[in-house]
């Protein structure tokens, strides 16, 4: 067994990243050009990887499935991107980011990587101004910020609801220039299928034209993984349609290991499913509990008669709401972080309050807010996401409460990298949300803009220089070597492998399957009974995929069922990892709740004495039980305490 | 709801295509129109037939990559959404509904619905930034930028970049796309460094592309899912004849 | 001057833009005159047959008509060749379109209400112009004895009246579309521009066309 070396640097927390950066090798301006880098996915990490890695000179090769760069999912993201720049003169500071990161993600993230983000956290938003990111400013032109996801101070930079969409639009621009200026070669509708590593290094990958359905070999000196996350594993997400975990998966199977799948994140403020067709769940912006309460009908003669149309919800008088998390929890009230407020949502509709016909939703409530501050402040701050709500379910929530209720949105765990963003195959990173790193357990709101573009514009071009300085010699790679026939072979066999089933349902009857059963027994709330049968379960699901599946259509062409089923068939195996993985963590921390470990009152009970590390799980062959790898964390900034929100 | 749907179904780019007639039931008025889409794809999955091709991706109006011409027109008759936006209510039950791709030479069909917008990356490649090197970047606070110009670059940048102008416009124009990241640029500090070229660059990708010309029928800003105003338009000619009246 | 001001898409903009506001200013000293013709406050022969006598004459305006000559004809060869252009730009065009609930018919038949002024045009200066310039009036003892024979056919009135029209409908657009073009275009001014275009178009189309009928019934 190998040790995880998570290549720490010396010295104190905060001169950490300067110790590397003074110690690390570097590459001549002058060999750069000698050097290839792939990179796979161009959101935030993706795009700001290919735009730096070219500005410094490296030859780029950019890959991605949607059309163009600028549709990757990062775009969706609506709140808000944080940075210890302390404009607000509110005492925040880069140890205090660190401490509030590290705490949101229940101490289950690598401190050196956190403490880096929250140093180089001010520089992003010096970049993406310089960018002309239209950032909301103050009268006097400098400027605002707000608080978010209950940080008690304001240390949010924001766009109106499209913060993610204007920094993303950044890091295109820049990545712009480079394709102009020669720097980034850029392969639109390309989906990577398989990573090729030559003598243990990474050296390639395989891609599937999704245009043209041609495999095709793509050599570089080294491969970038900036592909996202898997929360689409539970079929209805957040995420984007096309989101997948296929990259992060091939990679896993090539040898790195995949550390702490179990962290999903389910966000509790999403519009609620509506009927069998659903196809994607949407967000609504965490910002809305600023000024909106949360509550459920007390009665549930109430409850019955509001599903069957008979009881309106303004309706209701006070005294017969629950506001249960501001019951549950007096000092946070509806600010409580996302994890606990989306499991008191699940506890109320479990037990029967849900008040939509499906019996999934709770009440997102204005009223009190436009009492008190007015309709017009509340336009002002909300008018875009009310606008939004009212276009999907037809109600106005300026009149009537909205209906919210979680939905799976975002995954912590991802491959394991070290302090370099380096996984366990030399040459081979990962950055962003494909990592594992820097959320630990629990992703605070406005950070993961923040890691994205950390990675992207200054972590990685910073380390990948001390990979890539043994390389200038190496010469251009080499895609006819045996290594990359056999992968395109392999990705030849499997797509053939698809078409060749000819059984009788679709591709998204399993994933729909899945999604349900990973919600159902690898959600919210977890248990070793449950997770048990899960894998039981999952592992059938898969079988029946591979002898039942029809996938129409052809190879050589535009095949979306093809590039589903491709898909499909990965979340089939990651969804097995992720409920392993949820088995043994038998802790409740952040996101992952055990039900074997909680309080007394029904909270999550955290267990350091035996689950303070990273697990990270290394491919062993099909069929067989993963090996489990443990990166201990230690905590010498930050001392552990239980989180307490009451 | 049942409809009756007319499609646009194209092989490949060089295919000739037809209009292809498909129904569909049951449907609930909370469906969106790509679900309705999916529900349709899911029934010729199970008839062994292709799909049909639809870009689409985030289903939350903001990624820009659903298109489709929606009875006559781009997004559909709902304005200030995208495709995956609108829902089967704006839709009366028993409607034949015809689906055709965006249509400009600029964007030809890759299959069926699908096309090839590639042509709007280049337009912004070709100048639609601006020179900072990653690390270069002042201090953020250091250029005050009046609020007011702030939220008018917000709104320009707000461009989801779907080319529904495009697909729109009786001349296959893409003047607001190509304005909307002239204007954010013209509102800010930041952007004036380079700004005579960047209008005088872009505005030349655009010709070369192969857009039409805009003749101010506003028809892009009806259509436009975010709302982006011709007075962009507007103000990139300001930029466009200042810049060549003065640039060497 | 790089790269050819007038060459590109927004280039040939301008050039419509400046050829036609050029051109409305001579519609609307052509309407002033006309209006002279209505007696109005003066005896309507004397002062028309002064004002005609004038734009014949003068010979600043005898230069100027060259150079109207060469704004119509600027206007006219760019018009065309625009929508040449703009119809290439889409050559696939869609099996089903619903053109007005985004942009009005005024905007989108600019070729057409052209086409059809360029061919009222040729009338128009075969009924006046070369009557007037080469042909000594037909006979006729003043300009305004000619304005009498012509307003005085149902079948002329009939095609002035509604040429006139077609003029007025090619102005909403064209008006307010010009300043747009120049960049003129200010959150403050713009309902300004709006109004004055509608305003504009409807003096042009209702005077002229009064005009017309206002001496084919007087006869």
């Amino acid at each position: 067994m190998t040790k995880l070396d998570s290549k720490i640097p010396e010295g104190t927390i905060d001169r950490k990243w300067e110790n590397y950066k003074s110690h690390s090798n570097l590459v001549n301006p002058s060999n750069r050009r000698k050097l290839d880098v792939i990179i796979v996915g161009t959101g935030l990490a993706g795009g700001a990887a290919a735009a730096t890695l070219g500005e410094a000179g490296y030859n780029v090769k950019a890959f991605y499935f949607q059309d163009s760069p600028r549709r990757a999912h990062s775009i969706a993201a609506q709140g808000g991107i944080n940075a210890s720049k302390n404009y607000q003169n509110d005492n925040d500071s880069d140890y205090r980011l660190f401490y509030d990161t590290v705490k949101g993600g229940d101490y289950r993230a690598r401190e050196e990587n956190v403490y880096r983000l929250a140093e180089l956290s001010g520089n992003i938003i010096d970049q993406c101004v310089a960018q002309g990111v239209p950032f909301a400013r103050e009268y006097g032109g400098t400027l605002a910020n707000r608080s978010f996801g209950g940080a008690q101070v304001s240390r949010t930079f924001y766009a109106s609801g499209a913060t993610g969409q204007q920094l993303l639009l950044g890091a295109y621009s820049s990545m712009n220039r480079q394709i102009k200026a020669g720097k980034v070669k850029s392969y639109n509708r390309h989906e990577m299928i398989d990573v090729v590593v030559v003598d243990g290094k990474a050296r390639g990958i395989i891609t599937r034209d999704l245009v043209t359905g041609k495999i095709e070999r793509f050599g570089a000196h080294a491969v970038v993984i900036a592909t996202g996350g898997y929360a689409n594993v539970y079929y209805l997400s957040t995420n984007a349609m096309a989101c997948n975990a296929t990259a992060a998966w091939k990679t896993y199977k090539k040898g790195a290991y995949f550390a702490n799948p179990c962290f999903c994140q389910i966000h509790p403020t999403c519009i609620p499913v509506s009927g069998e067709l659903q196809s994607k769940l949407t967000l609504m912006s965490e910002s809305l509990r600023n000024d909106g309460r949360i509550w459920v009908p007390k009665n549930i003669e109430d409850v019955k008669a509001i599903r069957e149309g008979k009881l309106k919800p303004t309706q209701i008088s006070e005294e017969n709401r629950d506001y249960y998390l501001e019951r549950r929890y007096p000092a946070f009230g509806n600010l409580v972080p996302r994890d606990v407020a989306s499991r008191a949502a699940k506890e109320r509709c479990d037990a029967g309050y849900g008040v939509n016909k499906t019996g999934f939703a709770v009440y997102l409530d204005f009223q009190d807010a436009i009492n008190r501050l007015g309709d017009k402040t509340i336009r002002e701050r909300y008018g875009n996401l009310f606008d939004m709500y009212e276009n999907i379910t037809g109600d106005n929530p300026y009149y009537t409460p909205m209906m919210i209720y979680p939905a799976s949105h975002y995954s912590m765990g991802g491959i394991w990298v070290d302090y370099e963003t380096m996984t366990t195959i030399p040459g081979l990173y990962a950055i962003g949300e494909a990592n594992f790193s820097d959320h630990g357990a629990n992703r605070l709101g406005a950070s993961s803009l923040m890691q994205c573009l950390c990675d992207g514009y200054f972590v990685l071009p910073a380390t990948i220089s001390n990979y890539l300085a043994n390389d200038i010699h190496t010469g251009p790679i080499n895609t006819n070597t045996p290594e990359f026939e056999k992968a395109e072979i392999d990705a030849n066999n499997l797509i053939k492998k698809l078409f060749d089933i000819k059984g009788t349902k679709s591709v998204d009857y399993f994933h729909k399957k899945l999604g349900l059963l990973m919600w159902d027994k690898v959600g919210l709330s977890r248990n070793e009974k449950g997770l048990n049968e899960a894998i039981a379960e999952i592992k059938t699901i898969r079988e029946n995929f591979w002898k039942d599946v029809k996938v129409t259509g052809k190879a050589d062409q535009m095949n979306n069922e093809l590039e589903k089923a491709i898909r499909v068939a990965d979340f089939l195996e990651l969804a097995e990892l992720i409920a392993i993985d949820a088995l043994n963590r038998n802790e409740s921390c952040g996101a992952h709740f055990r039900e074997e470990s909680q309080t007394e009152e029904n909270e999550a009970k955290r267990n350091d004495n035996d689950y303070k590390y990273v697990s990270a799980w290394q491919y062993t062959g099909e069929g067989n039980q993963p090996t489990l790898h443990k990166e201990e964390l230690t905590f010498n900034a930050i001392e552990l305490k239980q989180r307490n929100y009451k | 709801m049942d409809f009756t749907l007319k499609i646009w179904r194209q092989e490949n780019a060089t295919a000739k295509g037809s209009q292809q007639e498909y129904k569909v039931k049951d449907i609930s008025s909370d469906t969106s129109f790509l679900e309705m889409l999916d529900a349709l794809n899911q029934q010729l999955v199970e008839k062994g037939e292709d799909v049909i091709s639809f870009d689409n991706d985030c289903r939350e109006g903001v990624c820009g990559t659903c298109s489709l011409y929606i009875n006559g027109e781009a997004h559909g008759p709902k304005k200030l959404v995208t495709t995956c936006q609108l829902y089967m209510r704006s839709f009366t039950d028993g409607q034949t509904i015809y689906i055709e791709p965006f249509r400009a030479n600029a964007f030809p069909v890759i299959k069926d619905l699908v096309v090839d917008r590639s042509a709007l990356d280049r337009i912004q490649q070709a100048g639609g930034y601006t020179s900072f090197n990653t690390g270069s970047a002042p201090e953020a606070n250091a250029m005050p930028i009046a609020k007011e110009d702030a939220a008018a670059a917000f709104d320009a940048a707000e461009c989801i970049g779907c080319g529904a102008c495009v697909a729109t416009c009786k001349n296959a124009s893409a003047m607001l796309y190509v304005s909307a990241k002239v204007s954010q640029f013209a509102y800010l500090p930041q952007g004036k460094v380079e700004a005579a070229e960047r209008v005088l660059n872009m505005v030349a990708q655009m010709d070369t592309e192969g857009f039409g010309n805009c003749t101010n029928t506003g028809a892009c800003e009806v259509e436009c899912p975010k709302g982006i105003s011709i007075k962009n338009i507007a103000r990139m000619n300001r930029e466009f004849m200042c810049a060549s009246l003065t640039s060497e | 001057m790089s790269k050819g001001i007038f060459s590109g898409s927004i280039g040939r903009k301008f050039v419509m833009s400046l050829s036609g506001l050029f051109l409305i200013t001579f519609i609307v000293i052509h309407l002033l005159i006309n209006a002279f013709s209505l007696g109005l406050c003066w005896d309507g022969r004397a002062l028309f047959n002064a004002g005609s006598h004038f734009m014949a004459t003068n010979p600043f305006i005898q230069i100027m008509q060259y150079v109207l000559a060469l704004g119509f004809i600027i206007h006219i060869i760019m018009g065309i060749r625009l929508t040449i252009q703009n119809n290439a730009a889409r050559s696939v065009k869609y099996t089903h379109n619903n053109p007005g609930a985004n942009s009005s018919f005024s905007s989108r038949s600019m070729i057409i209400t052209g086409i059809l002024i360029l061919l009222f045009l040729v009338l128009h200066i075969k009924d006046f112009f070369i009557e007037i310039k080469f042909n000594e009036l037909g006979g006729l003892p003043s300009d305004y004895d000619l304005l009498l024979a012509v307003f005085s056919q149902p079948l002329f009135v009939g095609l002035y009246v509604f040429a006139f029209i077609v003029l007025g409908i090619h102005l909403n657009h064209g008006f307010q579309s010009a300043f747009q073009t120049l960049g003129l275009n200010h959150k403050k001014y713009n309902p300004i521009i709006k109004g004055a275009s509608v305003l504009f178009c409807i003096v042009v189309a209702v005077g002229f066309s009064s005009i017309a009928l206002f001496h084919f019934f007087n006869v």
